[in-house]
């Protein structure tokens, strides 16, 4: 059942309704279905692969079949023969027309890589590595030539394991790099050394977390087309980012940016799985200008499994720093994390790791610090930004020490949380490791996730269950989330990922508002909301309100959908844009009134007379006159009905979010089986603008946090050979497996807008490892077991029970 | 290259009479020969639903079905039950709920959650979310799915009643 957000559980202290950021708030903080996506109930909107063009070709690759490989000689005479087939180009055709690249960043200070060619050239590196293209009229086509391809390739030894990438034994993967080392960082603040030694207690742990990918519904996708009569090149993409390949495609082509066009529309899941620059698509699009037609490339989920982005593969030795009064003192802590054999362009691979030392011990008051980063490289597929990035690392390490520091001390875990996060009344501030924090609400959400959840009747619950032999638990995660993005994140480093984003907005004739917008949709509901704010900032019906994103030839240019940045920066600029146009009309009403414009207001797609509410003009008859009769307006006015304006949040390097989540499991302690039995998430992500699309944000990503908790992993052979690479063997979240997931909201919006908004999108997965495997060490607790492994899988807990090897 | 062969299929109501490799996938048919778009493809192998339609009646993966198969059957797709309004309940119930993101599991998930309204209308929330497991969605982590397919259920008890 739907809540009100002002009106949550009995009991639950009422919130004060939030300043509205516009005149007649109708729609910014209501639940209000998205417009729009009848489309995609009824089978017709259009994904990549739905799209055909004339005389548009197909491309397949020959991908490395082993993690480190030099490539002898490609025999491709006889595919070259094949009926239908275009083109079989190799790295060295392609490099012809695509320069390589190096993915470091420049704030990242050492950080190293080396040059990647959109085919292997000479060497392949991982197991999944595009070498061959080959083009063909048909898909079918194209495949049926891809079994004819021979390549002779001698094995060269692969460095698979992260654990032993800088031993002086294991073999180097760039040689002209020196080592295997992407990316190092220390940190160390305050006195470790000292609080370590004068705790009452350490708890110390060992992490291990699984390497496991975005699993993207709709596979990765694009059709490039190269039109050489207007030396012009569209590519229809399944992408995040459109300005930022645009940038790229401009770059590593010699092309100038206003030669390219890039195209987003109806999205199939991206997780950050889609924001990246992959060596295939630069491939497709060099295909697409040496055969002067359309190319697509759609991956095939085999394909998927070992060329989109893994991430989250981490090794991690943490302790915390106790009191027996609960004060948390100090966290120390060293991570290894395995990113493949290149660092991903353009956000680079270190990202991660970096979030992970930023993020341990975020939500807590302690002023003792100290952490240890190594990236390194492997022969794997490549690790990037995945939803959350770095977050469930940083909040499982966190939220497991303070359970077990809890545990030693025989205090309850909710009683240590609520002791040590940052109080409500502290920010701004900063966190110890430097982290900036403009404002959250820790102690206010713990507050609420203890009523929403009756935590003392489910406690009693399970001590009831535990006396009949049922082993249930209760894990908390509090959650800290970066969102807004300012330039801090990839400006200032190099990267040419713009972190403003604009809105342009226009009164059509009849009244109507049309939007176009920087940031796109993959599902969010980011068009949604955009409708809310529009509606609302003008001062019209919802319904007359029309966005349009995903096209580089029309919208303002911005940096799309990443870092939970679509509600806060997006929704800023459509914010501000609407003022400025309702500000504007106002002025073509007052002219054609022939009143002062300060006696004016838009309401409901009228001009009133601001102080009775009279109803003066009509928008459509506005429109009528502006567009139609500029014969009647004064000879110096002319009606300015287009503004464009864009946001970027340059306040601080992030805004940060805060939440808590707790999960409720019962463990079988003779199979090993976690059932999870309920999920509650109370969020603050500032003004929430659509209560229901953050519910659903929070549901999704707490699931697919779950996912890499319990079931998902790219498990790899100690060749370097991924093992499960199907979606058959690869576990993802099904129905029948997942809670239900209540949601609450606490709403603290940052002042470094008007609108107030931070990031909801990644939040759910941030915290949802953390509270399911602290649930499960809870309910093995009476055995006196632990698992800090993720996935948890039924065989860990059976090892941590004693009952298997 | 093999042969084509001849096929008469029933798609959304409309026979169809075509010529198809004996190797051409159902979804593959309806997609590429048929211009029907709406049933998508996920993984080529029969694990996550997106190209779920209708054959004969009941519900089957598209990519596991060779397009011969249904020569002389009756398909129906998400295009065709849109049109036909069988599933409107379902597919506002979705909308208003938000039991949909990006959409590309959809399709498949109301052809599949179309049979269990049809053939369990008694079914409880535990029983709509072990039905609708063959089919993944990456997006909305089901919660709503379940709530919407559980209103409609609701709703066509009490329109019986």
């Amino acid at each position: 059942m739907k809540r009100d957000i002002l009106n949550l559980e009995p009991g639950v202290e009422q919130p004060r309704p939030l300043t509205p950021v516009t005149e007649d708030p109708r729609y910014i903080g209501a639940t209000v279905p998205r417009g729009g996506i009848e489309r995609l109930t009824q089978g017709l909107g259009q994904y990549v692969d739905d799209i055909e063009l004339p005389r548009m070709a197909h491309v397949a690759f020959w991908r490395s079949p082993v993690a480190h490989m030099r490539i002898k000689k490609i025999h491709a005479d006889e595919a070259r023969g094949m009926r239908g087939v275009l083109m079989v180009a190799d790295g060295h055709d392609i490099a012809k027309v695509c320069k390589p690249w190096v993915a470091v960043l420049g704030h990242l200070a050492g950080m190293k890589s080396a040059p990647q060619y959109p085919l292997a050239v000479e060497r392949a590196c991982w197991q999944g590595e595009p070498v061959v293209a080959v083009v063909a009229e048909t898909r079918a086509q194209a495949e049926d030539a891809l079994a004819l391809i021979t390549v002779d390739w001698e094995e060269l030894p692969a460095a698979t394991e992260m654990s032993t990438a800088l031993d002086a034994t294991t073999p180097l993967i760039h040689p002209e790099l020196g080592d295997n080392l992407c990316f190092t960082r220390s940190l160390d603040v305050g006195e470790v050394d000292r609080v370590f030694a004068e705790a009452d207690e350490v708890a110390e742990i060992d992490f291990e977390f699984g390497r496991h990918t975005g699993v993207t519904l709709e596979p990765r996708a694009q059709i490039a087309h190269w039109n050489p009569a207007e030396q012009r090149l569209t590519v229809y993409h399944s992408f995040q980012a459109p300005h930022m390949m645009q940038d790229l495609y401009g770059r590593q082509f010699d092309l100038p940016a206003n030669a390219i066009r890039v195209v987003c529309k109806d999205v199939g899941g991206s997780f950050g799985i889609k924001v990246h620059a992959y060596p295939d698509d630069f491939a497709t699009v060099a295909l697409s200008i040496m055969l002067g037609r359309p190319v697509k490339f759609v991956a095939d989920r085999l394909e998927s499994f070992t060329s989109d982005i893994h991430a989250r593969h981490h090794e991690v030795k943490a302790r915390i720093a106790v009191n027996r009064d609960g004060e948390i003192l100090g966290f120390d802590m060293v991570d290894l994390t395995g990113i493949g054999p290149y660092s991903m362009f353009p956000r680079t691979s270190a990202i991660e790791g970096n979030q992970v030392v930023n993020l341990v011990g975020g939500p807590y008051k302690h002023k003792h610090y100290r952490a240890k980063l190594n990236v390194v490289f492997q022969n794997k597929t490549p690790t990037c930004q995945y939803r959350g990035v770095g977050h469930p690392i940083a909040c499982a390490v966190t939220e497991a020490l303070v359970d077990l520091a809890a545990q030693k001390i025989g205090m309850d875990p909710l009683t240590i949380r609520e002791l040590n996060v940052i109080p409500d009344d502290a920010y701004p501030t900063a966190g110890a490791s430097g982290i900036k924090l403009e404002i959250l609400s820790h102690q206010a959400s713990l507050k609420k996730l203890r009523e929403l959840m009756n935590y003392d009747a489910l406690r009693a619950e399970q001590a009831a269950l535990r006396k009949q032999g049922i082993y249930r638990g209760i894990g908390f995660a509090t959650v800290i989330e970066l969102t807004n993005p300012s330039a801090a994140f990839y400006g200032v480093g190099g990267a040419r990922i713009a972190s403003q984003d604009g809105a342009t907005m226009r009164l059509d004739p009849e009244g109507d508002i049309t939007v176009l917008a920087g940031v796109g949709e993959q599902g969010q509901g980011t068009e949604g909301i955009y409708r809310q704010i529009a509606a609302d900032a003008v001062g019209v019906d919802i319904q007359k309100v029309r966005i349009v994103t995903g096209d580089t030839d029309v919208t303002p240019y911005g940096g799309g959908t990443w870092a939970s940045r679509g509600a806060g920066v997006g929704g800023e600029a459509v914010l501000l844009a609407g003022q400025a146009l309702r500000e504007n009309i106002v002025k073509v009403a007052a002219v054609i009134l022939k009143r002062e414009g300060s006696g004016l207001a838009v309401r409901r797609g009228r001009i009133v007379d601001a102080a009775t509410g009279e109803e003066l003009l009509p928008l459509a008859e506005l429109g009528r006159i502006a567009y139609f009769r500029s014969d009647t307006l004064p000879a110096d006015f002319t009606p300015e009905l287009m503004v464009t304006r864009h946001y970027a949040q340059r306040d601080y390097p992030f805004i940060f979010t805060n939440g808590v989540q707790a999960s409720y499991v019962e463990v079988d302690p003779d199979t090993g089986f976690v059932k999870l039995l309920k999920h509650w998430a109370v969020e603050d992500c500032g003004r929430v603008l659509n209560p229901m699309l953050v519910d659903e944000q929070m549901r999704g990503a707490i699931v697919q946090g779950i996912g890499g908790a319990l079931f998902e992993e790219c498990l790899y052979d100690d060749q370097g050979l991924m093992v499960n690479a199907s979606m058959a063997d690869y576990l993802v979240p099904m129905s029948s497996e997942m809670p239900d997931i209540e949601v609450a909201h606490v709403q603290t919006p940052t002042a470094s807008s008007k609108l107030g908004a931070k990031g909801a999108g990644e939040a759910g997965t941030a915290g949802a490892p953390a509270a399911v495997m602290n649930a499960v060490n809870d309910a093995i607790a009476p055995f006196s077991a632990h698992v800090f492994s993720q996935p948890i899988t039924p065989q860990k807990v059976l090892r941590a029970l004693g009952k298997v090897r | 290259m093999a042969d084509l062969y001849p096929i008469q299929v029933t798609v959304n109501g409309e026979r169809r009479q075509c010529s198809v490799q004996p190797r051409t996938h159902l979804v593959d048919f309806l997609r590429e020969d048929l211009g029907l778009k709406g049933s998508h493809l996920g993984c080529e192998h029969g694990v996550c639903g997106a190209c779920t339609v209708e054959l004969n009646g009941h519900i089957v993966r598209g990519c596991l079905t060779l397009a011969v198969q249904a020569d002389g059957g009756e398909v129906q797709t998400i295009e065709g039950v849109s049109r036909s309004g069988v599933i409107r309940d379902l597919q506002e119930a979705f909308v208003r709920r938000n039991a949909l993101q990006c959409g590309f599991c959809t399709s498949g998930m109301l052809m599949a959650a179309k049979e269990l309204v049809e053939t369990q209308p008694q079914a409880t929330r535990a029983e709509v979310r072990e039905w609708i497991s063959g089919n993944y969605c990456r997006c909305t982590g089901y919660h709503a799915i379940v709530d919407a397919i559980c209103e409609v259920l609701q709703q066509r008890q009490e329109a019986k009643a």
